[in-house]
């Protein structure tokens, strides 16, 4: 028998029907895994052995009766931003301290009816404001990917770090993860997984903690892109409870692929080439341009002129969100609270020590653009960038179907080399970002390897809604690129 | 911009957010960098742009003007760092 946590969630699917393996004795290997892997890993913030065992075993009857969901059987990690009914979820905030929902977010929900199991909450950047999975409460994740000849931790990227060293490590089959700027494009490329974030409004943000709501979407991170189109079925849906998610209805994704790309109009946004842009990072995209071009498709420049302005905006606007969405923990309902001298001091104290240096920078920045006498020139005038920035992707895709970039600016960095300079940092979003700001869906696909070893992803961007057309291409792009190898595991304490 | 002390302050008063003096410094910079940063976006002519409100155009959706949930205090109450009854429990506000 092959390596149970090897598998992908369609070959795993297949194994559970043929009853070569059973849905426990599956859950069992990952929990084994997480056991032996978390301490030098720290993917995973709350493994939940027991509950996958159960839900397992819960899938095995049902797929003895064959009434088995799309998902049965699939074990899953969970970034800590979903809300999980009876399971502690912080977003990796101290101030969320111990808060055990007594409700499940809709995407988690949609999971769970599709017979999938969970396998524990993952890591990330506290509130998901990172980019690096080093802001996390909980201390952070690292990559099971290492520079060759080198033992320095590298970081998994972020905000969806936990996720993406999870999926890379085998310790998952498929995780979700959430996307407001890059955060779950860009682990994917540092990790050599596939991201995916859908169109804005394409899955339900009930129960999932806020960040920035304008911006925010779920998606999955997986180890090919056919796993990503089967978990996007799964976690897709209209809910009432969240009105900007989408009525229309959800394609099956996985029909979308393999129908191949000839004649599919891709455009190289020209703007992307950006200055001190890699030798590397060129060459990949150029290498990325020819697959797509060997298969059919034609590539063709197109001009998206405000890209540049697109991550100073973003730095009004999500800040902006965000201190508004988290007005909310003040130490009265749920989470931490540090006592004072009268109401006031106790907000002031609980929020002191309950949130961590990058979430009080990112709230007192959105409290001061949002302030009297600066909403005008800094919110509005974010907000007007950002129609021109939508009217750029408006205006070229009337040429194109999808776009092709790379995802990020470098390949995997090493733990505290980006953190002395908040906005070196946000750098790393920048060909990211823009997909959020338009509301639009992308993809990071695994594209090899750099000169240090470590992987590299191209990203793929989307018409609002067409997410069939993306995975379409995506899927060709894979193919091109051929399979990833998994990391060499050095972090597993009984291999 | 610069965003000096007194500044830091106010905003970290109105985000209701204690600083030490350590932190309150570091972030005169730390703030200052970022605002001197996003302020490229003057460079852009917006003369007639509307702000964007949402993404994706939707007309907002009515429901029925009926109670749909509720009546599960417990559940909502499990999680406070003080209760009484059916009640949080916060440090007095009026005299």
């Amino acid at each position: 028998m092959t390596d149970l946590t090897d598998l992908t969630i369609s070959a795993a699917r297949e194994g559970l029907r043929a009853k070569d393996f059973s849905a426990q004795e599956l859950a069992q290997a990952h929990v084994s895994a997480i056991e032996s892997a978390n301490e030098a890993l720290n993917a995973y913030v709350l493994p939940t052995p027991d509950l996958a065992l159960e839900m397992a075993s819960a899938s095995d009857q049902r797929l003895a009766k064959g009434e088995g969901g799309p998902l049965e059987g699939v074990g899953l990690g969970i970034k800590d931003l979903f809300c999980t009914q009876g399971t502690v979820t912080t977003a990796c905030s101290h101030i969320l301290n111990g808060f055990t929902p007594p409700y499940e977010s809709t995407v988690t929900a949609n999971l769970w009816s599709a017979g999938a199991v969970m396998l524990g909450k993952l890591n990330c950047d506290e509130f998901a404001m990172g980019s690096s999975t080093e802001t996390s409460h909980y201390g952070p994740c690292i990559n099971p990917w290492r520079r060759e000849g080198s033992n320095a931790p590298l970081v998994p990227g972020g905000s969806s770090g936990g996720s993406a060293s999870a999926v890379a490590a085998r310790l998952c089959l498929g995780a979700t993860a959430t996307d407001t700027g890059g955060s779950i494009r860009q682990p994917a490329a540092l990790t050599g997984t596939v991201g995916l974030k859908p169109t804005y409004g394409r899955c339900s943000r009930w129960g999932i903690v806020a960040f920035a709501s304008s911006l925010d979407q779920a998606g999955p991170m997986t180890r090919d892109v056919r796993d990503a189109a089967i978990m996007l079925t799964a976690m897709a849906s209209h809910d009432a409870m969240d009105t900007t998610s989408v009525d229309r209805p959800v394609p099956d994704y996985e029909a979308a692929l393999g129908t191949g790309i000839k004649g599919l109009k891709v455009g190289i946004p020209k703007e992307y080439r950006v200055e001190g842009m890699g030798e590397e990072i060129d060459a990949l995209w150029q290498r990325g341009i020819d697959w797509l071009r060997e298969q059919g498709a034609e590539i063709q420049e197109v001009s998206l002129p405000h890209t540049k302005y697109a991550l100073p905006a973003y730095y009004i606007v999500a800040p902006a969100e965000a201190s508004s969405n988290l007005a909310r923990y003040d130490g009265v309902r749920y989470g931490l609270r540090v006592e004072g001298d009268d109401v006031i001091s106790m907000y002031e104290n609980t929020r002191a020590e309950g949130f961590g240096a990058e979430v009080k920078r990112r709230v007192l920045i959105g409290t001061y653009v949002l302030s009297a006498g600066y909403y005008d020139a800094y919110y509005l005038k974010a907000q007007k960038v950002r129609s021109l920035i939508k009217r750029d992707f408006d205006q070229a895709f009337e040429k194109v179907d999808v776009m092709l970039t790379p995802t990020t600016p470098s390949p995997a960095f090493a733990l505290g080399e980006k953190s002395g300079d908040p906005v070196e940092m946000y750098l790393n979003d920048i060909f990211t970002v823009t997909v959020n700001m338009a509301g639009l869906p992308g993809i990071s696909v695994p594209a090899g390897l750099s000169s240090e070893g470590t992987p590299l992803g191209l990203h793929l961007i989307g018409q609002a809604f067409d997410e069939e057309t993306l995975l379409r291409a995506a899927h060709a792009l894979e193919q091109a690129a051929g399979p990833m190898p998994a990391p060499a595991d050095w972090w597993s304490t009984n291999p | 911009m610069k965003i000096d002390q007194a500044t830091v302050r106010h905003i970290a008063k109105l985000a209701r957010i204690k600083l030490t003096q350590d932190e309150a410094e570091r972030l005169e910079g730390e703030l200052s960098g970022i605002l001197d940063w996003v302020e490229q976006l003057e460079e852009v002519d917006t003369e007639g742009v509307e702000p964007m409100t949402s993404v994706v155009a939707v007309t907002t959706k009515m429901r029925n003007d009926e109670v749909t949930d509720g009546g599960y205090p417990d559940a909502i109450l499990e999680n406070a760092p003080a209760r009484e009854g059916n009640f949080f429990v916060v440090p007095k506000v009026v005299e």
